[in-house]
Formats: structure tokens, sequence, C-alpha cells
């Protein structure tokens, strides 16, 4: 490329000005800022450029500093936050990447495209750090479906991931989805991926070499998705938010299959210097990053960027979020042969600039310099924000509505065992490819995590791993510190019953506006418990992602700190299910399990206001009694395991019988003055149903954790004794009708 | 004994066929560029978006230049197993009677059905036994089998229906729960259901393997 005149261009263009930072989103103290670093006003290029650097989305300017407290160090760490996504080793030189990332205001204004592209985007985030995707998962929330607009977005949405993922050929082994009123306007589609690969061919987004060729690999640029990050992802959605639909971007699986397969391949040959995908604030953010990263400076001419439509001016390519696109940094030796992998691949390539020793970013089209900023101006000088965290008074989220009066606890165990947040799950996962890749040992719903196995090794036949995602919303708006706690347990939890061991965890914290003082407390403690949590198991966080501003006219949704988890278990043969297999089977609860029915499901099904607290868990209690259930797991001592969550031990209960299409017979006793729908109902971390022989069960109190045999699998009935007394008397035939209900909104 | 599995761009159960077939024999990609197949045994057209099933699923493979070669190897009596897409890319070759259309439920659908074994006219089912169970699963948009009804009775008169799904178990609203079918010398099959997902029973069933076992087997004289 050629040498440069210094900057001619802001002499030649109407400088955009304050009026026109603002109208992209910045405030006036920042737009002061950025004159101060360039020593001038910017142009409409450079302002472009830093409005979505410096928007939320990118900079996480209200997170960042509450993020550095999470614990991201630990023995297994690959790769930690700041990556595009986190690694840990599992052994045998090789290494799994996950991160979870939002796509929800995309989603809320055009759920099929919003949802696919996140499917894309956590896939590229994933094999720009040189590993295959070996797997997809969803966290999904919406507004209660009696209401059209939920229907039609739960509706587009599971098409979406599933057009992406099963055509990419990723498999979605697991997910989660909760419909609560919050989320009615707002709803959250989150996804995360885990990839594979040789330990030693992790590949970090860092420029190196001045010198060295920028390559743009992938789609065309159009001008779909300009200003995502700011104009969606960082603002409260509203009135007219269809107008904002060309901000959403348009997936193709193909284009980013072929993609794929070639970075993959450019990889193996050791062919590329850095590789980073192009995500939200498009080729700005990307080659930022990675000038930033290596401390070199780059040069981009826009006008060798393959357009997808004439005519788009340089800010518009330099922001475009067009899908399917990745950069990387090729020594220009080893150009041809890139470019020649790539023409194989029918993936396009094009080299669109250089790598330069001078630290600024210079935007260049024909030649000419259009826009030229200092890199560190652009990635690390974003003011960042002190959050005013204030507790509320009084519970601030509304009752639910009640669905649920006067019932018996057989009345109680079928509606929650037919609503929404409970039932059976099938309808949406038979939507996606769940075996893709030959990896897949449990499916969804046949045990509490999935489980995928890896290559061989020789001190290991059969080695997997398993990964969980989770949250619980409604139980963070309750308490944002024990809630999120909660969520990193129930992940953990999920996680033992298969027999694995955390080895990470990803995050995605969907919250409302940080400006606000209850979302600003609810951030600072929801990260606190985060903390908290992952500190008691021993586990780094690897990465995340923050997803803020998740607001309509109503008010904020729920505090939703979605966790993904990945463990490891030894020998994937011996991975625990959930059902309920052998007809005299004892059945034990396991566990330092104190039931409530503030805030559980059964609550929320009655109307119960929202209460301004959870009960403390004792976590190290907790943590103890997961890891008993995970050696019995491994032992292969036992014939089921699952944890008890939403819908209180019945319904853990009943979850065994569907899955094994067995019934049970069981005594409870409760806590004196409880009641039985305490008993039966009742939530808290800590509670695990395990069947197996007797004396199998009864050795898992070996340690301190408690356990109790309550009951026998058989017959054809789950029945429920409290005190005596029986209140459950059901055919495994009705649970399971009940169970199905979701199968209505997909019919 | 070697086995050679189509990639097209867009593939996506290429290595996972590849990985099965390795399991009786030896097993390589073929690039859908070439127009050479080279020394091969055995072709399997994988499952996947081949070409990110534009316009329709298998209407731009069928145009591959590999398709010429692999249909030179079926005339000369080659066994060839198009699963899923390659089923439809099959189809759409004039290689296999009748055409697969959208699921009856016009979503994706990944279920484990019950496959009934219906003739051991073709390799593939060689060594089976009719009325057989496999269990294997589906995972498909456009899985629905469809023909003329003359061509159906056909079909079944000449044996020609390979695979059924078990009664009440038909994900895709197939004619007559038809699964996979084969072309009047038996050695090209299609189906829906992919056998090479069900080559362990660590990973939910090994059913399918008999599948490539089977033609393995029948393989096997000329191949010593």
């Amino acid at each position: 490329m050629s040498a440069v005149a210094p900057v001619a261009e802001p002499e030649r263009q109407a400088l955009p000005g304050l009026a026109g930072a603002q109208a992209l989103g910045l405030t006036e103290d920042e737009y002061a800022l950025i004159g101060q670093k360039l020593g001038r006003e910017p142009n409409l290029v450079e302002l472009a450029m830093f409005s979505l650097l410096w928007s939320e989305h990118c900079a996480y300017k209200h997170s960042r500093r509450l993020l550095a407290t999470l614990p991201s160090a630990g023995e297994r760490l690959v790769m930690g936050p700041g990556e595009n996504a986190g690694a840990v080793d599992v052994g045998g030189g090789l290494a799994v990447a996950f991160k979870v990332e939002s796509h929800n205001h995309p989603s809320a204004v055009e759920p099929f495209q919003g949802a696919a592209t996140g499917v894309g985007g956590i896939l590229r985030d994933v094999f720009a750090v040189g590993a295959r995707p070996i797997a997809v998962l969803d966290s999904l929330r919406f507004g209660d479906p009696s209401s059209e607009r939920s229907r039609y977005l739960l509706d587009r949405a599971v098409a979406g991931i599933g057009h992406y993922g099963n055509s990419i050929g990723v498999p979605t082994v697991g997910g989660e989805v909760y419909f609560e009123e919050p989320y009615e306007q707002n709803c959250l589609v989150n996804a995360m991926c885990i990839g594979l690969a040789p330990r030693e061919r992790l590949i970090r987004s860092a420029a190196a070499g001045p010198g060295n060729v920028v390559v743009l690999l992938g789609a065309s640029t159009g001008r779909d998705g300009i200003g995502g990050a700011s104009v969606l992802a960082s603002a409260e959605l509203g009135e007219g938010d269809a107008a904002k639909r060309p901000s959403v971007q348009i997936g193709d699986p193909f284009a980013e299959k072929k993609l794929l397969e070639c970075c993959l391949e450019l990889l193996e040959r050791g062919l590329l210097v850095a590789l980073q995908d192009l995500g939200a604030a498009g080729l700005t953010s990307s080659a930022a990053e990675m000038a930033s990263k290596g401390g070199v400076g780059v040069e981009i001419d826009v006008a060798r960027v393959p357009l997808r439509e004439p005519g788009m001016e340089p800010f518009e390519i330099m922001i475009s979020e067009s899908q399917e696109r990745m950069l990387c940094v090729v020594a220009p030796r080893r150009l041809d042969e890139v470019l020649g992998l790539c023409a194989r691949w029918e993936t396009q390539a094009t080299a669109i600039g250089t790598i330069t020793d001078s630290g600024r970013f210079r935007v260049l089209s024909d030649g000419a310099v259009v826009g030229d900023v200092p890199i560190g101006a652009l990635v690390d000088d974003c003011p960042l924000y002190d959050l005013s965290p204030r507790p509320p008074g009084a519970q601030v989220y509304p009752a639910p509505a009640a669905r649920l009066t006067d019932a018996d606890p057989g009345e109680s165990l079928l509606a929650l065992l037919s609503c929404p947040n409970l039932a059976s799950r099938r309808p949406l996962f038979e939507q996606y490819d769940c075996l893709v890749g030959s990896r897949t040992v449990c499916r969804p719903e046949q045990a509490d995590a999935a489980v995928l196995r890896l290559p061989a090794r020789e001190d290991a036949p059969r080695p997997a791993i398993a990964t969980s995602i989770d949250c619980n919303g409604r139980r963070v708006a309750c308490d944002p510190r024990s809630g999120t706690r909660e969520a990193v347990l129930e992940c953990a939890a999920n996680l033992a019953c298969v027999g694995a061991e955390p080895l990470g965890l990803t995050n995605c914290l969907n919250f409302g506006n940080p400006e606000k003082a209850l979302v600003a407390w609810q951030l600072t403690e929801a990260v606190g418990g985060l903390g908290e949590a992952c500190r008691a198991l021993g586990i780094p966080v690897v990465g995340g992602n923050v997803s803020l501003y998740n607001e309509a006219g109503e008010g904020p949704i729920y505090p939703t700190p979605v966790v993904g988890m990945v463990g490891e278990l030894p020998d994937a043969a011996r991975a625990g299910g959930l059902a309920f297999a052998r007809a005299g089977d004892g059945i034990a609860l396991v566990g330092p399990f104190a039931p409530a029915l503030a805030a559980s499901e059964l609550a929320r099904l009655r109307g119960e206001a929202l209460p301004g607290g959870l009960p403390a868990a004792e976590v190290a209690a907790v943590v103890a009694a997961q890891a008993a259930v995970r050696a019995a797991v491994r032992a292969g001592v036992v014939t089921s395991a699952h944890d008890v969550a939403e819908g209180g031990l019945a319904v853990a209960l009943a979850e065994c019988c569907l899955a094994g299409g067995v019934g049970a017979q069981v005594s409870l006793a409760g806590r004196p003055g409880g009641g039985p729908d305490e008993a039966l109902f009742g939530e808290g971390p800590g509670g695990f149903v395990l069947s197996g022989p007797d004396d199998a069960l009864r050795a898992l109190a070996a340690g301190a954790t408690p356990v109790a045999i309550i009951g026998r699998v058989g017959g054809e009935r789950l029945r429920i004794e409290h005190e005596g007394e029986e209140v459950v008397d059901l055919a495994v035939g009705r649970l399971a009708e009940a169970h199905r209900t979701l199968e209505a909104l997909f019919s | 004994m070697k086995f050679g599995v189509v990639r097209f761009p867009g593939s996506c159960d290429e290595v996972d066929a590849q990985l099965a077939a390795s399991r009786v024999g030896e097993a390589v990609l073929l690039w859908h560029a070439e127009r050479d197949l080279g020394r091969i045994d055995v072709v399997v057209v994988p499952g996947g978006f081949s070409y990110g099933d534009y316009l329709r699923p298998g209407a731009i493979a069928r145009f591959a230049p590999v398709m010429d070669a692999i249909a030179e190897f079926a005339r000369a009596g080659g066994p060839v197993l198009g699963i899923c897409n390659g089923f439809q890319v099959l189809c759409e070759a004039g290689m296999l009677p009748g055409a697969l259309l959208p699921n009856r439920g016009l979503r994706f659908v990944c279920r484990q059905p019950g496959v009934r074994v219906e003739s051991t006219a073709s390799p593939f089912t060689a060594a089976l036994a009719v009325g057989e169970r496999l269990s294997i699963p589906v995972k498909h948009t456009t899985g629905c089998y469809w023909a003329p009804e003359h061509q159906l009775d056909r079909l079944e008169a000449e044996n020609r229906v390979v695979l059924r799904y078990c009664p009440g178990q038909n994900p895709n609203g197939s004619m007559r729960d038809i699964a996979g079918v084969c072309n009047e010398a038996g050695n090209v099959m299609g189906l829906m259901p992919h056998p090479e997902h069900a080559v362990d029973q660590l990973t939910g069933s090994a059913d399918g393997l008999r599948l490539f076992e089977s033609v393995a087997q029948a393989l096997a004289p000329v191949a010593a």
C-alpha cells in the first residue's frame, strides 16, 4: 500500500459534529474526549468507528470493572477472558473452547434471523480460536405462551436456531427455555458453542508482523446490520422497532460452513498469523482488536472490500455487520497459498490491508485516507462508568398471574408438569440435529447434562465432556446474589448427575439498563454471587458476554445471568441418565436439600408475589453433595441421578418416571409444620434423586452428605405418601400426557 | 474393501459416514469437483446440505463433476448408498425413483424411529433378514418420500422398497411408510435414516453398522 498523506479528508467533507455523535449514541463528554484523543474533530468514518467501539456492546463500559472481580485463573485454563472464546485443557493434548453470547434485541425484532445469526456468530467465535465447533446449546426466554407475540417469537427463534445449526452440521445438544411475563417484549436468545482443538493449534487474535497482509475471508459486505451493536444492542427496545429490522443481519449457514472448513484447514496447515471473526461492529472492531492485542497498527482500504451492493460509503463498509466473514493476518509469502485454499473452498478471500508499526488505524479509500485514529483510543480509551447501585426498597416485579387455586398435591403435580416452564422440551429439541459429529452420548431429556465423547486415549478409553446451561431469572429477581449462585450450582449439579467435574464456565449477563440504580444493584449482586460460586467450585470464568438495556416499556427483564458450564468425565459409558430403569431399585434423596415454597414454580402458578430474598444456601455442603453424587455415578454403582430443580422433589421424581416409563412408590417425611406442598414442591439447591441398589445408595452417606431412602422403583403409577398419608397417585401415562403440552404450540 | 464418501461444500455427515465405514474397511473422502473416483469399492453420498440445499435439496449437487463418475460407477454395478441428502441427490440425479418432499409437519425432525427391513435385494441389506427391526435416527426437513401410485406399486412388486418406518413411527409422512428404496439392479440404495449415526451402542444404537457390514460382506468374495 502506498504511503499516505496526512488526513485531508476532514476538510473536504462536512463534519458530523456533536449532533452526529449523539445520533450515533455517544454522549457529549464522550464526543469531547474523542476530539481530545484525535486533536481535531472526527469525520464521519472516524465517528462511526468510535460510536461502535465505545458502545456498551463492544466496550463493556458499565460492566468491565465488575467483571474484573471474577476468578479467571485455573490449573486447566488454556485461554481466558479477552479472546474470542475461552478454553480449558481436557487431557490427551486437547482443549475445549467455549463461549455463550446473546442475540436478544435482533431476535426481538426479527426472531428467525436474529436467532440464526446468534448461532452463526458464536460458532465464528469458537472457530476463530482454531477449534472445531462440536456442540451448540441455547438459552431462551419469552413471555407467557398465552400471548401471540411470545408464541411467534418462540416458533421463529427455535426455527432459526435449527436452521443455522442443522445446516452447518454442528449438533444442538442442550438448552433451556423459560416463559415469564417480564420477557414479553424483550425476549432473550443466548447461544453457547463448544469447540474442540489440539491444544497447540489454538490461535490467538493478536495481529503481528508489520508488512503482513490483512485478508478478509467470506461473504461480501452489504448494508445489513449497520449499527447493530449500537442501535440494537446498546439501547432499550421501544416503539418503532420494526423499522430497525434492517439492523438485523441475515444469516447464510452454507457460506459459514465453507468458511469454517476453510479456516480450520488454513490453521491446520499453519498458514495464518492471526484470526478473528467479524461480529458486532464488523471490520472496525475486528481489525482494531487484532491490532490492539498485537500492539501494532493497521491500514484497511475499503475500496478493496468486496461489496454486495454498489455505492456503499466508507463508513458503511467499516461498520457493516454482514455475516459469515473472518479477518486473518498472513505473511506475504504465504498469501498465494491462502488464496488458493480459499478458492478450493469457494470462499472469497481478498487482501484488503496491511499490518503497520504505526499504532494507528488508517482507513483508505482507493489509497486516499478517509480516517486515521490511534488504535489505543478506539480500543482502550472508552470511558468506563461506575455503576450507582441501590437496592430496591421493595420487590419491583409484579406478582405473576395466578393460574392455580385450591389444588390438591396430585392436581398441583399435573399443573406443574404441564406448565410451559416444566413441560417436555421435546417439541423444541426435535427440531435440532443433536447427533451430527458422532459424539453425542446423552441426548436431551436422557440426562441432566449433555455428554459428548472425546477421542480415546491410552489412560481413558472413553473420555467425554459434559455441558449444561442454566439460569432461573425469577429466582435471581428475588435475590440477585443467591439466585446467581444457585444458577452456577445448578449447572454443576447437572454435571455431577452425569458424573462430570466442572472445568470452567462462561456466562451471559442479560440485564436491563445499567444506568438505573436497581439494575446496577442487580448486576453488582449477581456478579458477586457468580464469583462466590465459582470460587466454591474452584473453577474459572473463561469468558462471556454482557447484554444490557434489556427493557421495553414495562421495565427491565428479570435479571438473567445465564451460566454455561463444561466438565469432564473419565468414562462416557458410565454417564448417568436420569431415568428410573430397574423395578426394585431403591430411590434416595441425597444432599442438603431444604425445600421452600417461596419463589418456587408452584408459587408462580398460584400467583404469589416474589419474595425479597432467598434462603442462603450452604454452598460448601451443596458442593460436597455434588462430589458424592459424581463419585457414585462414576463408579457405576447407581442406576440414575437427577437433580431437584423447578417444581421440587415431586416433579424430579415424575421426570425420572417419565424418562424410564416406569412408576415409583415414595414416602416422604416433611419438615415439622411444613405440609405436603413444601415437601413435594418446595425448591432450593442441593437435592438429588438417585436410584439403584439400596446398599449403593446407603454408601453415599459415608461422607457428611445426607442420604434418605425414600422409596422404590416399580409399577405403572407414581405414588407419593407424606407423613403416612397418600397425597399423589397418578398413572405414568397421565403424567406423560400432562408433560406434552408444548406440542400444541408447534402443531 | 474401500469406501469413498463424497464431500460436497455443505456436506455435514461425511466425516461421520467415513468413521462408520472405517469400522468395516478403508474409507476416504471424495472431493465434489473430482471426476475420477480412484480405486474404490463402495460410494457413499452422505447427509448434509450440499450447496446449501439452495433451489431444492440435491438439485445443485446432481450437477457436481463427481456425480458423472458415480453414475458410471453405478452403471458398472458398483454399490452406491445415498443417506438423507445423499438420497435426495440420487433421486435428483435420476439414479433412484421418486422424490423427497418437505416433511408433512413442515419442520426439521430429529428422532430415533424403528425401521423394518423389507427387502434384501440390495447389497446393503443382503446380510439382514426381512422383518428385522432396526433403530436408526432420522434428521431432516425434506424426507417425505413420494412417487406416483403406480410407481410405488411397481417398487413393491419388484421388491425395491428396502426399508419402512415401523407402524406409527413414520416421522415425515412418507408414502407407504417408505424409508429406503433401491434401483432396479439393487446396487444403488437411498434412505432417509442415518445408519452412520447408529454404529455404536454408546451413542444410541449399533443397528446402522449392519448396513456397512452387509455391503462389505457382499463384496468380500470380489475383494478377496
